[in-house]
């Protein structure tokens, strides 16, 4: 029983920072049609600048909010330099519609390869905030710690802020009415090209703060070329699918499904089949339910 | 004070759409622009609101230059346009569909008196506040994309085929709403429509496109009487 | 274009004229070359998986490291526990990751470019954490993979070295040759028409998901093949032989041959190749810091596939067909 609510909290903590992922990830997809698979060095390297903050100001929570402004930054410059470029010039030809997955890909090498051309790959780690202790009950102790706790709180919280920005301010409804439907957004007046830059934006500070939760979470440690933040991206990606890739609370449920899942495998099967059980958790929902758990009735042929 | 096209032209591709043509709508006038398939009427339509950036020659609202400026600038220059084909957002509310037409206003106060003056106007949009578009039948969805640009207080409306796909009750209906808007709001409206009786009933002058040319112009109600269009373009 | 119409034995002859040159060019550099002429054949067949699968099929794999895995595996699996000849167990490495291909395969074909190619990034950053589950997979350390010292009649003077090279130069001619073929063949002009506009190759009476599979299960096949050449490179098979970053330096590999024909695979195959010892002659000059000798190979990797991309997005190669075309233009109307 003790071993069941702890898995379930677990799994709810890892599964909010896939959720804050799979939330970067939509948000591109939904503005530009672009799985931006860069997220992760993105992420990566906004988690480093996090880093670095803790190292001079000792303040977790100071690191994160200075990572995730730091994350909005280097995702705005991404897309105002570095798409905008790509589209103007590869709007056609064969490799037109693989082109902006190549290019991200390949900014996902050179953010993590130039990352540790400048600090090196060497582990560094995240002290926690508060203990990774876990709590006990009745004299069972839970691997559920108050820095899990932490951890799932902070997502929590900026996910319902993200929902509040969406549904309550103007912002948000010319975000939305940009990413369903850019024409009618801009005979609406809507600056698209400008809210679309904005949306890169609010997903670099979602992805920062999904790498900034995740270090500590996990082990602590951090290195350029963890494989850590290869995972979150491609458990990002998953619960993004699951939640059907267009859908913002799609992708919350998403990443909370995904964290249970993984959870339960971990505790009760094997440590090293979670991620086949990810892989086939993906398949069955592109064949069984291409539109996500959530989702309008869309193809999948975009 | 006056929308002045003079040698308005736009290619697609190899294909010119629109042959150099000239025309002015007075501030104030409906001006019906009815045409057959493929006559360019969309693609006038999309030249003057900056859709199409590839037109030529100039179209002049008021002494600015509409053409190859971008839509989003137009409509704070008082141009709207409501594109073919019900423009709505169908994953919003109606009331964030009227919103969105005046968010770039910055004005909440104004947009709330507009917003009540148009649901005045069409009380089933009024009950529907909250549900998403997706749930309004088509002639309401076409009302509530007006809607959203006049949310923009326009001066110049572009309105393409508002009558498309609507069964001819509420053909008549819309018409007769675009006709009372004109004038109790003071604007200037361009419709095109294919259904040509029907718009140029309402109309103050009227315009036949053939193939991308000018076939007739002209006060509505002479062009209803012309034998030529009326046996080209009214059916009769 | 061509004046002269290649047919399949005028090829076959020019492949096997190349398969002597090779052989002799063996001979006469050192083993550092003969080695690397390995690791470039390996590129070769793998790359032209890629260029198969994305530019003729218009369907991207961002892990195609993962079926190089599974080929890999299966050669060495076959070879240690059944001990099948070397040429059998290439064999049953393509078979085996055309099976696994046309799983995936099928499910790929439902999918578009991003879903499709997320699902091969998840595939590739997981497929090796299956090596811990089952111990036959060796866990980390992997598997031994030893093709056995070259037959003595050759002379004891031909190395192991040169040995790796003779089967892997062998494997990509037959490969490419193989795909040359199967690219001039009615399932090739289905590809292109596939690629080019499904709907339209849909009303010609080409069933797009057989297709899709079809494509998808060939390019797994010959990169099962070039995996096991490179188990063989290499001695072993383990799950750091078969990283992301083999994947990404495919697909740059594919993408700087020009992903829409084969002309250029041995353009990607060479700055593969080199890019290693480019990288350790810049790092040299830098000073040998541990930071630059880990990551510069990384970054002109990507900083490559961005920039090809960018500048050149059809590939060298038809960029300077187009070039040239232009120019004969200018020449013939002036």
């Amino acid at each position: 029983m003790y071993q069941f609510i702890n898995t379930v909290l677990i799994g709810i903590t890892s599964g909010a920072i896939y959720s804050l992922m799979a939330i970067a990830l939509v948000l591109v997809w939904r503005s530009t049609r672009v799985v931006n698979f860069a997220q992760a060095g993105m992420a990566l390297l906004s988690t480093y600048i996090g880093y670095e903050c803790i190292q001079r100001f000792h303040s977790f929570w100071l690191a994160l909010f200075i990572a995730m402004i730091a994350g909005a930054g280097i995702a705005a410059a991404v897309d105002s330099v570095f798409m905008r470029t790509l589209f103007r010039r590869v709007s056609h030809g064969p490799i037109a519609g693989v082109a902006p997955i190549i290019a991200t890909l390949g900014l996902l090498g050179l953010i993590r390869a130039g990352l540790g051309l400048f600090v090196g790959n060497a582990d560094v780690s995240i002290r926690p905030p508060v203990s990774n202790i876990g709590y006990t009950i009745s004299g069972h102790t839970l691997a559920f710690s108050p820095l899990k706790l932490v951890i799932v709180s902070s997502a929590m919280t900026l996910m319902l802020a993200l929902s509040l920005l969406f549904s309550k301010t103007n912002i948000g409804l010319s975000l939305r009415a940009s990413a369903f439907s850019p024409e009618i957004a801009r005979l609406a007046g809507v600056k698209v090209d400008r809210v679309r830059t904005l949306g890169w934006a609010i997903a670099g500070a979602a992805g920062a703060a999904a790498g900034i939760l995740q270090t500590p979470n996990g082990t602590g440690a951090l290195s350029p070329d963890s494989l850590d933040f290869s995972l979150l991206l491609v458990f990002g990606f998953i619960a993004a699918v699951i939640g059907g890739l267009d859908s913002l609370l799609g992708a919350v449920l998403g990443g909370l499904l995904l964290g249970l899942v993984l959870a339960f495998v971990l505790t009760y099967i094997s440590g090293s089949l979670v991620f086949i059980t990810a892989f086939v958790l993906l398949i069955i929902v592109l064949l069984v339910r291409p539109q996500g758990i959530i989702g309008m009735n869309r193809g999948r042929r975009a | 004070m006056s929308l002045q096209v003079t040698d308005l032209s736009v290619d697609h591709g190899a294909i010119r759409a629109i042959n150099k043509i000239t025309f002015r709508v007075e501030t104030g006038e409906l001006a019906a622009v009815i045409g057959a398939n493929g006559s360019g009427k969309t693609t006038l339509l999309r030249a003057l609101s900056g859709l199409n950036r590839s037109a030529q020659g100039s179209a002049k609202w008021k002494d600015f230059e509409l053409l190859h400026t971008k839509p989003e600038l137009l409509v704070r220059r008082g141009v709207s346009h409501v594109s073919e084909g019900k423009s709505v957002i169908p994953e919003l509310s109606v009331e964030e569909n009227l919103s969105l037409g005046a968010l770039w206003r910055h004005d909440r106060a104004g947009s709330l008196q507009m917003r009540d003056k148009l649901l005045e106007h069409f009380p089933r949009l009024a009950e529907r506040l909250k549900q998403s578009a997706d749930t309004l039948s088509g002639g309401e969805r076409q009302m509530l994309a007006i809607c959203r640009a006049l949310m923009s207080q326009p001066e110049l409306l572009l309105l393409d085929e508002p009558s498309l796909g609507l069964a001819p009750l509420m053909v008549a209906q819309i018409f007769q709403n675009i006709r009372d808007l004109t004038t109790t709001m003071g604007l200037t409206v361009i419709l095109v429509e294919q259904n040509a009786m029907s718009a140029l009933k309402v109309a103050d002058i009227g315009i036949v496109l053939n193939l991308g040319s000018i076939a007739a112009s002209g006060p509505a109600k002479s062009l209803i009487a012309d034998p030529q269009v009326r046996a080209a373009y009214l059916g009769y | 274009m061509h004046k002269i119409k290649s047919t399949n034995f005028t090829r076959l002859l020019f492949f096997i004229v190349l398969g002597v040159g090779l052989f002799l060019l063996g001979n006469r550099v050192d083993e550092l070359r003969v080695y690397q002429g390995a690791t470039l054949a390996m590129y070769v067949i793998a790359i032209s998986s890629i260029i198969l699968l994305t530019g003729y099929s218009g369907q991207v794999s961002l892990g195609h490291g993962a079926m190089l895995a599974i080929g890999g595996y299966a050669a060495a699996l076959a070879h240690e526990h059944l001990g099948l000849p070397i040429w059998i167990c290439f064999s049953i490495a393509v078979l085996a990751a055309a099976a696994a291909g046309a799983v995936l395969g099928t499910a790929a074909a439902r999918l578009s470019g991003p879903y499709l190619a997320g699902t091969t990034l998840a595939l590739a950053v997981g497929l090796p954490s299956i090596a811990n589950q089952f111990p036959i997979l060796g866990g980390e350390q992997g598997l031994l993979f030893d093709v056995g010292a070259p037959p003595a009649r050759l002379g004891a003077d031909f190395t192991q070295y040169k040995w790796y090279f003779w089967i892997a130069a062998l494997a990509a001619l037959i490969a490419i040759w193989w795909l040359q073929n199967i690219l001039r063949s009615r399932y090739g002009r289905m590809w292109r028409a596939v690629r080019g506009n499904e709907v339209a190759a849909e009303l010609a009476g080409i069933h797009i998901g057989k297709s899709k599979t079809l494509a998808f299960t060939v390019s797994s096949g010959l990169a099962g093949l070039a995996g096991g050449v490179l188990a063989m490179t290499i001695s072993t098979v383990s799950p750091s032989a078969f990283p992301l970053s083999l994947s990404f330096s495919l697909l740059t590999g594919a993408v700087l041959a020009g992903v829409s024909t084969l002309s250029g695979v041995i353009i990607g195959a060479l700055t593969l190749v080199a890019t290693p010892e480019i990288a350790d002659a810049i790092s040299r000059r830098l000073g040998n810091s541990e930071n630059v000798t880990t990551n510069l190979p990384g970054l002109l990797v990507s900083a490559l596939l961005i920039l090809v991309v960018l500048l050149v997005p059809n590939g060298p190669v038809e960029q300077w067909r187009k070039f040239r075309a232009r120019s004969l233009h200018e020449v013939t109307h002036r």
